[in-house]
């Protein structure tokens, strides 16, 4: 009897825990999702409780969004970067990674490494000279000008992710491709990129991630509302004068996390083996 | 030159495309190309415009000397940045590692909804940054946020004396400090899962058997065995939260009264808003020392690993 009781408690301390825990993590995501469809009166209301709705629901502020605001722009903004970055990036990280991972073992690691470490230089540290040249370019205050910047860091993690994918083909692949009259070009990309499709898929969705979360540049560099990305104009954009208008802000941030979470969580095991380096065999 | 022919080739084309010490180089050629250019090349720029004295209204490059670092220092703003900084990195860190590590161990174990938990746990991580900040900058309010709402329910905080959490010195940084590690965590969180399952079973199962607890399990055993991974987790974690500027602009751009001002805020603040990119250059380049230390840091457990 004692001992139930003391395996009881021990599982409830457990589950006490991890729902403390997940409460901690994802309590602001509920936050979101309960400001959405609260009522104005009901959001702006001291005395009950507001956990829950206490009047009926209402898509007022998601039609608001939609019809009144320019949300759609910057989500469609964010798609063209996002799908720009995307294409620079596996034209340069695919041969890029091939390279490295077929190159002696000695400066392929020599190379991979002084890549892979410029992913430690942060936006902070670059975005003012970046600024002035991206004002050079005349790109100021255009998107275009973040499908120039972003490959920064989008083509060294890809490259570093996709050497470690190339790795694991077979040499003798690629040779039998030669001996049947390949060059070795074409024996990369008849033999080596079919066999890497899963994980040309995952730095699409990486590359994609990344562009969606980054904010230090698009706020250096782009100004007016039209350009902005998603991730910008939701948080700069939405207030007039000092009134913010919570559920709209609310719904923007939720609708523009939804993909890029799901996409996070799907792809989670891979960017973690990439981010460590291999460390996790 | 991607078809396969049956024609005969020119041989000497035929032969250079055949040779892997000359399409290894042009194929990494374009990756090293662009992070020359885009990255290598401004951070050159910083180092010059640091020691000019270009502003946007003056774009001169006229030469002068440490001046601007002189200036910096000599500011009371950037001390107190500075010091701002270091809290926020070092608070915020052993916040998000602490957590990270509890939320691994609670992971770890069997249980129905784990990877439900999972999921959520990781979202802080996953949405980007702007936008779950400012479900943060809502929680916040300062008449609406839902944090005072559940303290003044519970009796703990006074209606009529209610926190301004982004508008008073000290809460204010407690704030930015707490959304942070919040962002931070599941980081954490999953780094040291990778590391826990890469630990062999039987080696804790005869340690077990052997007579080690909990504890002995865990710094003994477990820990050493996954020192490399925490490590590079702790490089990346302190590099991002270093060199922060998103969560602390979007709370409470620096303020009140520059209390919550860290090197990135500071930076944005002189070199973009005010325009004295001489000076921002300056600022920004504090960070290279601390950034050079993680680059040492991270290029030696990588190695290590190698042997």
């Amino acid at each position: 009897m004692l001992r139930l009781a003391k395996k009881l408690a021990a599982e409830g301390s457990f589950y006490a825990a991890v729902a403390t825990l997940v409460l901690f993590a994802a309590f602001p995501f509920y936050w979101m999702l309960i400001t959405t469809f609260k009522a104005d009166g009901d959001l702006y209301d001291l005395k009950s409780v507001p956990y829950w709705f206490n009047a009926a629901p209402t898509l007022e502020h998601i039609r608001y969004l939609f019809a009144e605001t320019l949300f759609v722009q910057w989500l469609m903004n964010s798609a063209l970067v996002g799908l720009c970055v995307v294409a620079i990036t596996l034209i340069v990280a695919l041969p890029g990674g091939y390279s490295l991972a077929r190159m002696p073992a000695r400066s392929a690691e020599t190379l991979g490494i002084g890549i892979f470490l410029t992913y430690l230089v942060p936006p902070t540290l670059l975005f003012l000279p970046l600024s002035r040249v991206v004002s050079r370019l005349g790109l100021q205050d255009s998107l275009w000008s973040l499908v120039v910047i972003y490959p920064t860091f989008t083509i060294p993690f890809c490259t570093w992710l996709l050497m470690g994918f190339f790795k694991s083909v077979p040499r003798e692949i690629e040779e039998a491709a030669i001996v049947d009259g390949c060059t070795v070009m074409g024996a990369f990309v008849k033999t080596v990129l079919p066999l890497c499709l899963p994980a040309i898929l995952t730095v699409v969705i990486f590359t994609f991630t990344l562009t969606m979360q980054e904010f230090v540049y698009a706020l250096t560099f782009i100004s007016s509302s039209e350009e902005k990305p998603v991730t910008l104009g939701v948080a700069t954009d939405l207030i007039r004068g000092d009134i913010f208008y919570w559920g709209e802000l609310m719904g923007a941030a939720l609708i523009a996390s939804v993909p890029v979470a799901i996409a996070y969580n799907l792809f989670l095991d891979r960017f973690i083996s990439g981010i460590t380096g291999g460390a996790v065999k | 030159m991607t078809t396969i022919t049956a024609t005969p080739r020119p041989m000497r084309s035929r032969f250079l495309l055949d040779r892997s010490e000359v399409v290894g180089p042009l194929f990494i050629a374009p990756a090293i190309l662009y992070v020359l250019v885009l990255v290598g090349l401004p951070f050159l720029l910083a180092l010059y415009y640091s020691v000019s004295a270009y502003s946007i209204f003056n774009p001169s490059f006229a030469f002068v000397g440490l001046k601007n670092f002189r200036d910096v220092i000599d500011s009371e703003i950037f001390r107190r940045t500075l010091v701002n900084t270091l809290v926020f990195t070092i608070s915020a860190q052993i916040i998000g590692l602490l957590l990270g590590k509890i939320g691994a161990m609670l992971l770890m174990q069997e249980f129905r909804g784990r990877g439900v938990a999972r999921a959520l746990v990781v979202l802080p991580w996953a949405v980007p940054v702007s936008l779950a900040t400012i479900a943060w900058l809502w929680m916040f309010d300062s008449l609406y946020s839902v944090i005072n709402w559940t303290l003044i329910a519970v009796g703990l905080v006074d209606a009529a004396n209610r926190p301004q959490w982004l508008g008073q010195e000290d809460l204010a940084m407690i704030a930015v400090v707490v959304v942070h590690a919040w962002r931070l965590f599941p980081f954490g969180v999953v780094i040291f899962l990778a590391g826990f399952t890469s630990v062999p079973k039987d080696v804790l199962d005869a340690a077990t058997v052997d007579g080690a607890g909990f504890w002995r399990r865990n710094y003994q055993l477990i820990l050493p065995i996954i020192a490399p991974i925490v490590l590079i987790a702790l490089i990346f974690g302190t590099v991002f939260t270093f060199t922060d500027l998103s969560v602390v602009y979007l709370l409470t751009k620096g303020g009140p009264i520059n209390s919550t001002q860290v090197l990135g805020t500071y930076a944005f603040q002189v070199g973009i808003l005010s325009g004295d990119v001489a000076h921002g250059a300056a600022i920004c380049l504090f960070l290279f020392p601390f950034l050079l230390v993680a680059v040492i840091l991270l290029l030696r457990s990588l190695r290590r690993r190698e042997i």
